[in-house]
């Protein structure tokens, strides 16, 4: 009824489905398409999806994508060029704005989105494009109830509740054999939609229930990072050992920045036909992981694996904040599962505390 | 304005990357109306003499007379681009660079005396400089059409040395190996394919050689976990790329 609701109103549905083996965030026709009775088991480099026999519609943590394939898209032209009578035609391409509906956002997601508003929006050069996508959105947050193995987003502070940037949020309640969802609105649209609906007036039993179900997510985190003692140390320990030990394990493929739903970077390509009439420049994903990513006249400036990650950790945990004023990392814990080596970010955070060692 | 004038030749190879050439048939004609289209003969007998302003160099070299030929080739080249891995690697057949090439010979022909050929199959640029080197097995045709157009353009190719992962991810596959287990060379393996294999839910083979900094040896740790023994080690590093600096030093670690 609700997806019914939001398509009745104009919006394309983005919601997770169950695709090669795992659950992505793509376009969907309506509830059969939810993962209904899926799970997913996640480690360091490892991601499985299992049945489930109480046939929960989000009873699993998240796949490899996030809302940011859909706000900040992998690859983006950004102007055209054509030669014609002896000058330059320059073409800009204009942003596209879709309406969509995301049914289904975790809260570590959403906090995701509101990081990258700030960092792609919230300066003095906004970009156009990421704006256009990211105004006509209807947001359908999903309260947690079943963390991953590499999450730790209490750790973060970004969830599993959400707690704003939503217009509903919904917990799935399967307490006493029961199968109900309780909405909350977040928004004046939200609440419209609400209004639509055939629903009842939670109880302050339900209510319960609800908080009940992040309280036991909260317990079951399958990762902890102390994020207030990590902001602290990593900007007093550029040459700790820890660094290059993880830089043998690295393999720079830059997974973990892919994955990062808040992981911003992009490079400019430029292309041009062969009879040199027409020229155009897309922008697409980059990593800090890439030897390009540095590149300066003369060469890239962190030329070593262990200066890549050292500032990849150090921007998502510490400097971040300094720039954006909070921290670049919401504890989805995509990086670790999605690493090829399973290289844990909150293990390598314990591990430089446990042996800080002082210049 | 005169046309530049374009010249392909083959070494040891299995003509697969020229092919790539005729193979971009939407952009053919553009390609003859660019460029003077001198020496090809897997498209035209008629050839043209040197010299040339761009030479696109595929295959490896494995007998005397083609370390001879490619002299002469770079003699007569303003730029030469390699093309694929034979020609940038040494391809398959740098696999003879494991063995010894005469009991090779001894077993496949009746009168091994008539083959003159060297121990090792090299790639082009360890006889001749080499302008550009354009990766894979086969190469990417739009990549080489991007080749082609940034010589025309006098800009530099838009080639990335990074991961296939990258590649992998931009295009939204769901991992291989984190997802099924499946062994993949995509994170030591130089992107450009555009993530064929794992986009078929199979592993990466490999086929565009080393990415720029590679860690084959943390991979092949992690390999090593999925369930591969030595000798599967060896031969995963063994294939297009084998004679590629990091691919042929790895597999040399493992048992066979």
């Amino acid at each position: 009824m609700l997806l019914d609701g939001l398509r009745d109103a104009g919006y394309g549905l983005i919601g997770p489905m169950r695709r090669d083996g795992a659950i992505v965030f793509d376009e969907i026709d309506g509830v059969a398409d939810l993962p209904r009775g899926w799970t997913d088991e996640q480690e360091g480099g490892r991601y499985r999806l299992r049945e489930r026999s109480d046939g929960a519609f989000f009873g699993f943590a998240h796949g490899p994508e996030s809302l940011k394939r859909h706000l900040h898209v992998p690859h983006q032209e950004l102007w055209r060029a054509e030669r014609r009578d002896g000058g330059l035609d320059i073409v800009q391409v204009a942003p596209e704005a879709p309406r969509r509906a995301f049914i289904g956002a975790r809260a570590c997601d959403i906090h995701a989105v509101a990081i990258q508003d700030r960092v792609l929006t919230g300066g003095a050069y906004a970009d156009p494009h990421y704006a256009a996508r990211r105004r006509d959105v209807f947001i359908v947050a999903v309260n947690c109830g079943e963390p991953g193995g590499t999450c730790f987003c209490a750790s973060m502070d970004a969830g599993p509740r959400a707690t704003g940037g939503f217009d509903i949020a919904l917990t799935e309640l399967m307490d006493g054999g029961r199968h109900d969802l309780l909405l909350e609105p977040g928004s004046e649209a939200g609440r419209a939609l609400l209004a639509t609906l055939p629903a009842r007036e939670a109880s302050e039993a339900d209510r319960k229930a609800a908080a009940a179900v992040t309280d036991t997510a909260n317990r079951k985190m399958g990762r902890r990072l102390d994020a207030a003692r990590a902001r602290e140390m990593l900007s007093r320990v550029p040459e700790h050992p820890r660094w290059e030990e993880v830089a043998d394990r690295c393999l720079s493929c830059g997974n973990c920045t892919q994955v990062c739903p808040t992981c911003f970077c992009t490079t400019e390509v430029d292309s041009s036909d062969l009879a040199v009439s027409t020229a155009s420049r897309a922008r697409q994903w980059d990593s800090c992981f890439t030897l390009d990513f540095s590149m300066l006249h003369g060469g890239p400036v962190r030329h070593s694996t262990r200066a890549r990650y050292r500032q990849w950790m150090t921007h998502k945990l510490a400097t971040w904040h300094e720039q954006f004023g909070t921290a670049g990392c919401v504890g989805c814990g995509r990086c670790i599962t999605w690493c090829p080596v399973g290289i844990d970010i909150t293990e390598e955070t314990a591990a430089m505390t446990a042996r800080e060692e002082t210049p | 304005m005169r046309k530049p004038r374009l010249a392909v030749w083959k070494f040891a190879s299995c003509d697969g990357c020229q092919l790539s050439l005729l193979d971009l048939e939407d952009e053919l004609l553009a390609v003859a109306d660019a460029l003077d289209i001198a020496y090809f003969v897997e498209a035209s007998r008629a050839t043209a003499p040197g010299p040339y302003d761009l030479s696109l160099v595929e295959g490896s070299i494995t007998t005397p007379h083609d370390a001879e030929r490619i002299r002469a080739v770079r003699r007569k080249s303003r730029h030469l681009v390699t093309i694929g891995a034979c020609a940038t690697a040494g391809g398959i057949q740098a696999l003879r660079n494991f063995a010894d090439v005469r009991e090779f010979a001894a077993a496949v022909y009746a009168r091994p005396e008539y083959i003159d050929s060297l121990a090792t199959s090299t790639p082009i640029a360890a006889h001749v400089p080499v302008d550009y080197e354009l990766h894979g097995c086969p190469i990417n045709k739009r990549q080489l059409l991007e080749v082609v157009s940034a010589f025309l353009a006098g800009r530099r190719p838009a080639v990335s040395s990074e991961s296939v992962c990258m590649e992998c991810k931009r295009r939204g596959n769901v991992c291989v190996m984190v997802a099924g287990g499946a062994a993949c060379l995509g994170p030591v393996t130089h992107a450009g394919c555009g993530a064929l294999c794992p986009a078929c839910d199979r592993g990466c083979y490999g086929c565009y050689g080393p990415k720029e900094t590679p860690n084959a040896p943390s991979l092949s740790h992690w390999l090593r976990g999925l369930g591969m023994d030595g000798r599967d080690l060896r031969r995963v590093y063994r294939t297009f790329n084998a004679g590629a600096e990091a691919f042929r030093q790895e597999s040399d670690r493992h048992d066979g």
